[in-house]
């Protein structure tokens, strides 16, 4: 059965198109068919970040229009024959989605794909409450930092009263990522600790990816991290939250610090 | 141990156990804010559905505020009632019912 997947914060710049696109590539990879919809009408990230910006003709407000139909607006990707996009424009026009338009779009994408994946717009406004409005389930990206975990919080609020599941008096399944981690950083206690953060917003967690390069790297080449370098910890990190959301069972890891020897007799990492 | 070595050397102190704490407090604030203003607004609204049935309200003169203390908690009311507020018609209404 289709999963209606929103990935979504509140605070922007955490790492939701990143994820929307490594989760989606890596449940493509394991043979589930899935389309990753940007919802972020004005910005428009997520076909930059999966490389695909130049094959945009028709978006996601063209659909809810009605100015194209839906398989002229979805995109395949180059690399994984079960991985689509669905771009966002670049209207500035705010009021362009319509509740009952996405409610449409995401009913004509059910009965085509197992997963899809919602990249929300950041923040508390109508584009974020529309991207979460038809989820089942939902991914809150948060950086461990407290700007971050407090705007988390609104949002799970959010979570639990403004999507149809709440208003129906069901759940929408919750999961917490972290992402940026720097373990060095939280051994010397300069970042909140995973424990804290799952504690103030009492959901279980995802995954923990790894504040590394790799992530920009991908991102400059616009391939989704899971594909770019899979042998990459924040890739293999992404790779196991992808199985957790399936259901598997996968022991989480928690990144470790490396650090040489020098390092660690000056107490500090290398620049 | 290492944390007190790495302190003494760089100087650093450890921030996250402020933030972890500077969280709780505000998040706990924060909740307790938004789960009361849509009490508030409901209330407000129905206690001026209710006293408009019989005088004739002027809806910004009307003030509700919910204190919430350790023990007790109190629920403040201010309805501005207009100068001409005829006290007979509503008298007579109370004979009749």
């Amino acid at each position: 059965m289709a999963k209606v997947l929103v990935v979504t914060s509140g605070k922007g710049g955490v790492g939701k198109t990143t994820t929307t696109a490594a989760l989606g590539a890596a449940l493509a990879q394991s043979g589930q068919s899935v389309v990753v919809v940007d919802f972020d009408v004005g910005l428009r990230n997520l076909d930059l970040v999966m490389g695909a910006e130049r094959r945009v003709v028709f978006d996601l407000i063209n659909v809810v229009q009605g100015v194209a139909k839906l398989p002229q607006a979805l995109i395949r990707d180059k690399r994984l024959e079960s991985l689509w996009l669905l771009p966002a424009s670049q209207t500035r026009d705010k009021d362009a989605l319509t509740d009952e338009g996405v409610g449409r779009v995401i009913d004509e994408l059910r009965s085509r794909f197992d997963w899809i994946l919602c990249d929300s717009p950041a923040g508390i406004e109508r584009g974020a409450t529309l991207a979460m409005r038809y989820a089942d389930e939902a991914i809150i990206v948060t950086n461990p930092e407290v700007s971050s975990v407090r705007d988390s919080d609104r949002i799970i609020g959010m979570l639990d009263s403004k999507t149809v599941r709440a208003e129906r008096g069901e759940r929408v399944e919750k999961h917490i990522l972290i992402t940026r981690y720097d373990p060095g950083r939280a051994a010397r206690g300069e970042m909140l600790n995973i424990d804290d953060i799952l504690e103030i917003l009492a959901t279980p967690l995802l995954g923990i990816i790894p504040e590394s390069q790799d992530v920009l790297k991908a991102s400059n080449v616009g391939t989704p991290v899971t594909l770019n370098n899979a042998e990459s910890a924040p890739a293999r990190a992404y790779v196991d939250a992808s199985r957790r959301l399936m259901g598997e069972e996968v022991a989480m890891t928690v990144p470790a610090e490396r650090k040489g020897f020098m390092n660690r007799l000056l107490g500090r990492r290398a620049a | 141990m290492s944390m007190r070595l790495l302190r003494l050397f760089g100087g650093r102190t450890a921030t996250a156990p402020v933030a972890r704490e500077r969280l709780q407090i505000l998040l706990s604030h924060e909740r307790g804010l938004l789960g009361q203003s849509d009490l508030l607004v409901t209330l407000r609204e129905e206690i001026l559905a209710v006293v408009s049935k019989h005088i004739q309200l002027d809806p910004d003169k009307v003030m509700v505020k919910l204190e919430r203390g350790k023990s007790v908690s109190t629920l403040e009311v201010d309805i501005e009632v207009p100068n001409n507020f005829d006290n007979k018609a509503l008298g007579e209404r109370r004979m009749a019912g």
